[in-house]
């Protein structure tokens, strides 16, 4: 078991054809992502080639869903085309849509995540769920990869990791190597972001594969602090957490456009007290992080 | 990116707000100018991005024009908690008969907008919010519709205007809607709106923030809004070369990729700097996911170039970019910096093609290039050389 993501999703590339989607188009092919087809409305028709698969380029998301019963979407789609990609992905009804895009217009986030809230089935479910912008995407190891996280750190295991940043990702992995993950998911720095810490605490929570969870956070809102208060509320297996950003100065934006200090609020030592608040363990450095969750994992 | 006053006030005169007159002013004789030619009672405004002007002096009414000029002469110059003011906006005089409040925001919990409105207006909004919440109405916006008739309309219902001014203050409300929107702004207040004794609505203060995303995909124009004199030489150099740099007030320099793991690593340097003579991180470098040899040797020479460095770490976990590549941009740096390079770096590397990366180093040799094994022995590392050349 894993979150959102197994070896049989079905997986479109939308930006198939551009620099970052033939790069990483590559690689996921190579960590064993069923990708079944890229959309370019400029090239469709044509095929893409990588090894000895071929891929066929289609014009739209809807023709290559129904072409492929396609049931996740990975946009590379540069940011001021961002918005369009997503909303045609949004409204083919794809399931999962990984948006990797970084320096996409916050509007246009939250623009697109409200026509994703508004489309709904018959039990009054959201259809289409998102992970990103800005983000480094999932990967369920040994099964498949939707996103540029590096596949060769680590292979399949009982953690399960929520991270707002993507290097972190891979150094907690990386820190962790020896357990492995479930699923890590990397949900993105931005202000408006489509699936939350929460989101992933739940389904963690849920996937009998998963025994403990790290949630790596950052300087900057308050979703530390709610994801603090669901856990206290709703979760049961463990979890270890990281927050960067304890020496950052107050109102100066570090990178993430999410990531800035502002008064009092958002502060790392804030969040780090919300979580420890609610029975999380919170670790210093990545290093130390890991130390705690090998500790907790060991009492299981 | 935050807007000075008069940048808001003539961004709302651009799109139909109601805005008293303004001029930006540098010296006390373009104050005086200013005052001259907008006649009658002006206000004295410093421009600062930091609240609380008026109750640190920054704000100061001049009947006459060589009052404006006196009023400016103590106000440019002036310290704000840490601002310095070297403009201010000389704005016409109002005729205030009631202050009210709004702001439409980015809403980032709840992923939508919110609307704040108040027929209190003119005290800080924070302090509203908190002694009288009841006063302030808070009104969530749809961004697929926005502020439209119907919505201005509910606000001004549930902000508790009276029936009479309601028309009048939804109208602009929804042309304030338009500057968020065409603007691509993630806040805009208007602390106070005002009806003058004529019975009109203005808009007399203005705080905007735009979307630095938005700004670079699809508006131009807002580079000339950048604040390029108030910027750190470091932060120009480095913005010029495309670099995501923030300079700090320590000694060790830090380049890394992925702004999560650069904070990351600012923190566990300084933690290391607790046992070195409290060392400090001097910067935060994100090279970003895909950096070249290019990108590296940039960063290298913005961080050399601080004098206040001492020693340099390096945090590369190679994803996108392979250990190797971060490898050959070190060294072709070195190269190219020359003579110029001349304090110790301390490279940890790990990621893909790790091997590779460090089999670069090992070979280049370089006498500056210290190799460390784990985040928290680099960090120790630059630390202890930082310190020792301090």
């Amino acid at each position: 078991m894993s979150i959102y993501l197994n070896k049989d999703s079905k997986v479109i590339v939308q930006g198939i054809t551009g620099g970052e989607g033939t790069k990483h188009t590559a690689l996921m092919l190579k960590a064993g992502t069923n990708i079944v087809g890229g959309v370019n409305a400029r090239k469709a028709g044509t095929t893409v080639t990588h090894g000895d698969q071929d891929i066929k380029v289609y014009g739209t998301v809807a023709e290559a869903k129904a072409e492929t019963g396609a049931d996740v979407s990975i946009v590379f789609v540069p940011p001021k085309f961002t918005k369009d990609a997503v909303v045609e992905a949004i409204e083919a009804e794809v399931g999962l849509v990984v948006v990797i895009t970084e320096g996409v217009p916050v509007q246009d986030s939250a623009e697109f995540w409200a026509l994703a809230q508004s489309k709904v089935d018959a039990d009054g479910n959201q259809i289409t769920r998102i992970i990103g912008p800005n983000c480094p995407g999932i990967i369920t190891p040994g099964e498949a990869l939707v996103g540029i996280t590096p596949n060769n750190i680590t292979g399949k295991g009982p953690i399960g990791l929520v991270s707002k940043s993507g290097t972190l990702t891979y150094q907690m992995m990386y820190e962790l190597r020896d357990l492995g993950f479930s699923t890590a998911i990397g949900i993105g720095g931005d202000p408006v972001i489509g699936t939350t810490h929460i989101d992933a605490l739940a389904a963690f929570e849920a996937d009998p594969e998963t025994k403990a969870i790290v949630m790596i956070g950052e300087i900057g809102g308050d979703a530390e602090e709610r994801a603090a208060e669901f856990i206290k509320a709703n979760v049961t297996k463990p979890v270890v957490g990281y927050v960067a950003g304890f020496t950052a100065p107050e109102g100066k934006t570090m990178g993430h456009a999410g990531a800035i200090v502002s008064g009092s609020a958002g502060t790392a030592q804030a969040k780090k007290e919300a979580l420890e608040a609610a029975g999380v363990k919170v670790g210093k450095t990545p290093s130390e992080t890991a130390r705690l969750l090998r500790e907790v994992f060991a009492a299981l | 990116m935050d807007l000075y006053e008069y940048q808001a006030r003539d961004l709302f005169e651009a799109h139909g707000v109601p805005v008293l007159a303004g001029i930006v002013a540098y010296t006390p004789e373009e104050a005086k100018a200013a005052a001259e030619k907008i006649g009658g009672v002006v206000v004295v405004k410093a421009q600062v991005k930091v609240g609380g002007r008026g109750k640190a002096g920054g704000v100061k009414v001049a009947k006459t024009a060589d009052e404006a000029f006196e009023h400016a002469s103590n106000i440019l110059g002036m310290d704000i908690k840490g601002h310095t003011v070297n403009k201010v906006m000389i704005a016409q005089g109002a005729d205030i008969a009631e202050e009210f409040y709004f702001s439409v925001l980015l809403d980032r919990a709840n992923r939508n907008y919110l609307a704040m409105c108040s027929v209190e207006g003119g005290m800080e909004i924070e302090q509203l919010a908190e002694e009288r919440p009841e006063a302030l109405a808070r009104v969530a916006v749809d961004p697929l519709v926005g502020i439209d008739a119907d919505k201005a309309a509910e606000i001004v219902a549930e902000a508790g205007f009276p029936e009479e001014l309601r028309g009048k203050v939804a109208e602009t409300l929804q042309t304030l809607w338009t500057v968020f929107k065409e603007e691509d702004a993630t806040l805009v207040e208007v602390n106070p709106l005002v009806k003058t004794g004529a019975g009109d609505i203005v808009a007399l203060d203005g705080k905007v923030s735009l979307d630095d995303n938005a700004s670079e995909v699809r508006h131009p124009a807002h580079e000339e809004l950048e604040d390029k004199g108030a910027a750190d030489p470091l932060e120009s150099k480095a913005k010029a070369l495309g670099l995501n740099y923030v300079k700090l007030d320590g000694e060790i320099g830090i380049i890394g990729n992925g702004a999560g793991l650069v904070m990351s690593t600012l923190d566990v340097v300084a933690y290391a700097g607790e046992n070195h003579g409290d060392v400090k991180p001097a910067n935060f470098l994100d090279i970003g996911g895909g950096a070249s040899a290019e990108v590296m040797a940039n960063g290298l020479d913005v961080i050399l170039n601080d004098p206040q460095v001492k020693s340099v770490f390096v945090n590369v976990f190679g994803g996108i970019t392979a250990c190797d590549a971060v490898a050959n941009g070190i060294v072709g740096a070195l190269n190219t910096l020359g003579d110029a390079a001349n304090k110790p770096l301390v490279v940890r590397l790990d990621g893909n093609n790790v091997e590779e990366g460090r089999a670069i180093l090992a070979e280049a040799n370089h006498p500056l290039v210290t190799l460390a094994a784990t985040m928290d022995e680099g960090a120790d590392k630059a630390a202890e050389l930082a310190n020792s050349a301090k």
